[in-house]
């Protein structure tokens, strides 16, 4: 017995995945409004976890967050019968978030540019395109009711 | 006067200061909320200058966004002015990316939209 292992560190995963400096989590959310944090909070730790900039962590935040939000709210209109599903990796130089809803599906290019001078002060339309900007890549299905966003690392500042 | 859990409200001179009780502006119940709160300030209490000091947020949804476009319409049509300061960088950025820093008038201190009123 003077040979037993310590107790094994649950954080700790095992290494027989390809990259052992990857963090990866599936989850399916309820279709109720404030579910998003139910994966957002271990993603923004993951983030940080793998070193990436505030302003990163910022940016994936608030692209998650449309995302999920606009799958909940829009994609499963609230129903209790339908979940998303969210799939993120995070390894130290990508992150990537795939968010699949149960709705109809919608045509990205059907949101108006919330940027024209005569929408500017439109309350609505906005997620798609911060989700846009702040990505470095974003992809929808053909059906519209899923979405592939990835960042990869910005460069050190200086 | 109105009881807020969402903002704290004070006054200066003919300004109203507005602070955010929440770092994170994203819980949409929290944002229905908010917004109920800053519209009773110009629609019931009829004030007409409003400071928006953003110090402590941390991070704002596109729904949060969708509130502020709102009060300002709302300011707006009551012949009041609306203005906002100590706004960190990447909340800026997404003012800057959606354009709304063409229709909010953005300071950088709370003390120089204070006078920017007079």
């Amino acid at each position: 017995m003077s040979h037993q292992k310590p107790p094994t560190d649950p954080s700790v995963q095992p290494s027989r995945r390809p990259d052992a400096a990857e963090w990866r989590r599936e989850i399916e959310l309820p279709s109720e409004r404030g579910a998003s944090r139910l994966i957002t909070e271990d993603l923004l730790e993951q983030l940080g976890v793998h070193g990436w900039s505030p302003s990163d962590i910022f940016a994936i935040h608030l692209a998650a967050e449309e995302a999920i939000v606009n799958a909940i709210v829009h994609g499963n209109k609230l129903d209790p019968g339908k979940v998303v599903r969210v799939a993120c990796v995070v390894s130290p130089t990508l992150a990537r978030i795939e968010v699949t809803d149960e709705g109809p599906g919608f045509d990205p290019g059907s949101v108006p540019d919330c940027r024209l001078e005569d929408r500017l002060d439109a309350p609505n339309g906005r997620g798609v395109m911060l989700m846009r900007t702040f990505m470095t890549r974003i992809e929808y299905n053909a059906r519209g009711n899923r979405v592939l966003m990835e960042k990869q690392r910005s460069p050190a500042e200086g | 006067m109105a009881t807020h859990r969402r903002i704290d409200v004070s006054k200066l001179g003919d300004v109203t200061i507005v602070r955010f009780l929440d770092k994170k502006i994203l819980d949409e119940a929290g944002i229905l909320e908010l917004g109920t709160e800053l519209f009773g300030l110009v629609e019931l209490e009829n004030r007409k200058s409003l400071l928006l000091n953003f110090a402590g947020v941390e991070f704002l949804s596109s729904a949060a966004l969708g509130k502020l476009i709102t009060l300002d319409r709302k300011v707006k049509s009551n012949k009041g002015r609306m203005k906002m300061s100590n706004i960190r960088p990447e909340i800026l950025e997404v003012f800057q990316i959606t354009k709304l820093n063409k229709i909010f008038d953005i300071r950088k201190e709370e003390a120089e939209a204070v006078s920017a009123f007079e």
